[in-house]
Order: C-alpha cells, then structure tokens, then sequence
C-alpha cells in the first residue's frame, strides 16, 4: 500500500482533509518531518492562513526543501487553497517569496462594488483542459472557496479551471505531478470527494 | 458568480436537538448527527450547531457531537453556544468544525475575536449579532441594539459601530440575528441586514423571521445578504432546501442547485 502524507506547516486545521481522505478508505500520516515527505508516494499540501508565516514555517521546518525534491522526483502532489498559492514563486501576501514550483505570482483579489472579499462560499469552476484529477466533475458542480488571493501563473497551460469573482481568476491548476485547487475540495460535498479520490488514483503523469 | 448560501441551524441542547426534523411519516429525528447527514444530503450549503446545553460537562457532550458530525458530512458547519475562550474554540476546531461563533463573550470580551482570529484565522471567526430596534439615540445612532442573554439584556453599544468594530479585530464573517423579527415567520428584518452587510466588507448571514421561500428572496436581494438561515422552515417539514433553492433561482438569486 503506497504512503500517503498530509503536510502540516501550522497553517490551518487540517481535521478536515485527514476526515475526508478517511472516508475515501485512507489514513493519510500527518507529518511536519522532512524525511516522511522524502519518501512518500504522494502528499497533500493544505493550508490556510497568510503566505509570510506559511513560508516562514515551511523553511524552519525544511519541509521548502523536501516538497521541492519530491516536485523533481515526481510523487503527486495536490495543493490546497494556501498550498495552491505558494506553490508559486512569491505571493503578493506580505510580499513574500515562495516555493517556485511553478512560475507565476499569487495576486490579491480585487475590490470591486458589491463583492466582498474574502471570497467565501459556493462557485462553479469551469475547467480548459482535461486533467485526469478533474475527470468526472460536472460543469455545474460548485466548490466550496475561502480566500483574499488567488494564484496566477505565468503560463497559460498551467491553469485548468477558472472560476469567476468579479475576475476570472485560476481556481484549478496542473503542471507535470502537480494538481491544486484554490477551492476546498474536503468541504464540496461529493464533487469534491470525487476529486480527492481521482487524485488518490493519480499516477502523477500528466499530458499537457 | 457566488452562489447565496442556504444555512440550516440546529439547536442542541444535552447532545439532541431541541427540534427535529419532522419527515413525512411524521418520524422525529433528535439525532444531531443523523440531522447534519440528512440537509447534507438535501443540498444544505453550511450548517449552525448551537449548543444551549446547561449542564456542567456541556463541552465534552458538545465535542462528542462536532466530532461526529464532521465524519459524516464533507461542507463547512460551525459551532455556537457557550464558546468563552480560546480553549472552547480550538476544542471545536480540533473536532472538525470549519468555524466558531462568538456572540455573548465577544460583547463581554471584544478581545476574543482578535485572539480567535490570530490563533485560528479570521476565515473561522463569526460575530453572532443579537440585535434588537430601538430609539435612535446618540448612544444608539443607527437605531438598533446590541443585546445579549437572548435579548433579555440591552448593552448600550450600537450595533452598526459594533459590526465595523468586529471586522477591525478580525472577525471573518458575521451571523445577523434580529431578536425583533427572530420566531415571527414574518420575514427577516431587511433593514437593519441591508444597513449592517452594505457597511461591512465581510460576508453577512441573516438570520431570525423566515416564514416563506419569498423571505429568503427578499433578504439575498432588497436585504443584501450572503446567505440565509433558516430553521422551522425546513425542520418541520414545509419545505426542503430544493424547494427554496428552486424559488430563489427562478428569481434569479443565485444558488448551488447540484449537489
């Protein structure tokens, strides 16, 4: 049976994802130690919080380091709402440089007339491309969002949904065995426990 | 665009619900849990637990049923009633609720909502508002009260300068009851929400007054609110979540009708 850990960088509560990836039948290992991430089959990146204390942690507890390699040796990745953002190389949240794992900034959702933010609450996404981590999830699905920024990559094929706030912001990306969503898919009901399950069965290849 | 959420509060007292949802076959379920998993099902977009619990070991009966709750449904639902302290509120965190609701202790102890927010994130903060109409004064300018143990108790603190001193400590999102229009059936008060969300940059719930779909309707739009809650409504039976969803998205209110 492969190993799957969920990384605990102190950014949030985690009893969610670690509940619903129990009733998909999987006891994820929550881990703050490097060498556990070193070597799992695939990892769960949540988060919620500010990207300054985030980063913060992740470099005190060198678990920067140990998500970078396991990006390079190809163990699927999913991020989640923070884990989304600071895959990115800086955050506009406390100005702050981040992971890089993909190329691209984390913006602050704009103020506009009558939109409130945070963003919080139930919205569609609509998905570009096929990603076998979003395979069965039906255009008028909704997913449940809390946040203030959201992630924007600098290549266009690296966003595989977009989700409309205003703006349409990247709410869904994927590059190489990374998958993230700036949603929580533990809090979407069954649209979301169909995601987590897809990426439970995810080899991690992906063809742009 | 953002759907208006639809938010079920269940009351429970001594681990039941004081009210249960009374099915066709004319079945009570007080089960908290078997509540939570039965408006999951039936589209519910969050739910509110209020513990009215009096006893002395309230808290480890009120975890034991967040605890339960959170294995079974997979949306965000928070926890209200008797939360007084950090401790409370990292205990329902911990139990797998999304977010705590301060009202009493908040009015008593503003400090708890910035100490919530920091430890905890302002996203899992609610403001409980009791709020009750009033003369305009110059304590009271906006012409609505804050009050507390149920609106039995005036505070002298006005509720709009209230609300914008929440949000400036941290709060995430604030639950507007109005203790005026609460168990009436007659419609929200739309006022003072319409006042209360347009002053606030954070999200608003209204709650107290829903007899009808056309309530709802009338407090998402004229009202401006985030969201609706509802309780009698759909407990005893006069309605299903779908029913109201459907009456609101054919008056072109948003709302998540697939689930």
């Amino acid at each position: 049976m492969s190993s799957l850990v969920v990384i605990d960088y102190e950014a949030g509560n985690l009893t969610s994802v670690i509940r619903s990836l129990k009733a998909l039948g999987v006891d994820g290992a929550v881990t703050q130690d490097p060498s556990v991430v070193a070597a799992a089959d695939r990892i769960v990146f949540p988060g919620v919080g500010a990207a300054g204390k985030a980063m913060a942690t992740l470099q005190r507890l060198g678990l920067d380091r140990a998500l970078k390699d396991s990006f390079q040796r190809g163990a699927p990745i999913l991020g989640i709402c923070l884990g989304a953002q600071i895959i990115l190389e800086f955050s506009e949240e406390n100005e702050t440089p981040c992971l890089g794992l993909l190329p691209g900034r984390t913006r602050v959702l704009p103020q506009s007339p009558g939109l409130k933010v945070p963003h919080m609450g139930w919205n569609r996404v609509r998905f570009l491309r096929p990603h076998p981590v979003f395979v069965g999830l039906p255009p008028e699905a909704e997913y449940y969002f809390v946040h203030s920024y959201y992630p924007a990559p600098s290549q266009e094929s690296m966003v595989l949904g977009l989700t409309d706030y205003g703006v349409d912001f990247p709410s869904a990306l994927g590059w190489r065995n990374l998958a993230a969503t700036q949603f929580h898919p533990e809090k979407s009901g069954r649209f979301g426990l169909r995601l987590l399950e897809n990426f439970l069965a995810w080899d991690g290849s992906y063809a742009e | 665009m953002l759907s208006k959420r639809i938010i079920p509060c269940l009351d429970v007292r001594d681990g039941r619900t004081t009210k249960g949802i009374k099915f066709k076959n004319n079945v009570d379920i007080g089960d908290p849990v078997a509540m939570a998993r039965f408006y999951y099902e039936a589209g519910a977009d969050e739910l509110v637990f209020y513990d009215i619990t009096a006893s002395s070991d309230r808290r480890n009966i009120m975890i034991d049923v967040v605890r339960r709750v959170a294995a079974e449904i997979f949306i965000p639902f928070s926890v209200g009633g008797g939360i007084r302290n950090l401790e409370d509120m990292r205990d329902v965190l911990l139990a797998g609720a999304e977010k705590v609701s301060v009202n009493t202790a908040a009015v008593l102890n503003p400090a708890i909502i910035s100490q919530g927010a920091e430890a905890f994130g302002s996203q899992c903060i609610v403001l409980g508002m009791d709020v009750k109409r009033t003369q305009p004064s110059s304590q009271i300018p906006s012409g609505y009260e804050m009050v507390i143990h149920g609106g039995r108790t005036p505070m002298g603190i006005d509720a709009l300068w209230w609300a914008q001193e929440a949000v400036r400590l941290g709060a995430g999102e604030i639950c507007l009851n109005s203790i005026d229009a609460d168990g009436t059936q007659a419609g929200y008060e739309l006022t003072l929400t319409r006042m209360i969300s347009e002053a606030v940059p954070i999200p608003v719930i209204a709650s107290g007054g829903a007899g009808v779909p056309e309530h709802l309707c009338q407090v998402l739009s004229e009202g401006r609110a985030d969201a609706a809650l509802i309780a009698s409504m759909t407990h005893y039976g006069d309605y299903t979540i779908r029913e109201i969803k459907e009456y609101l998205s054919r008056r072109d209110i948003p709302v998540r009708l697939t689930w």
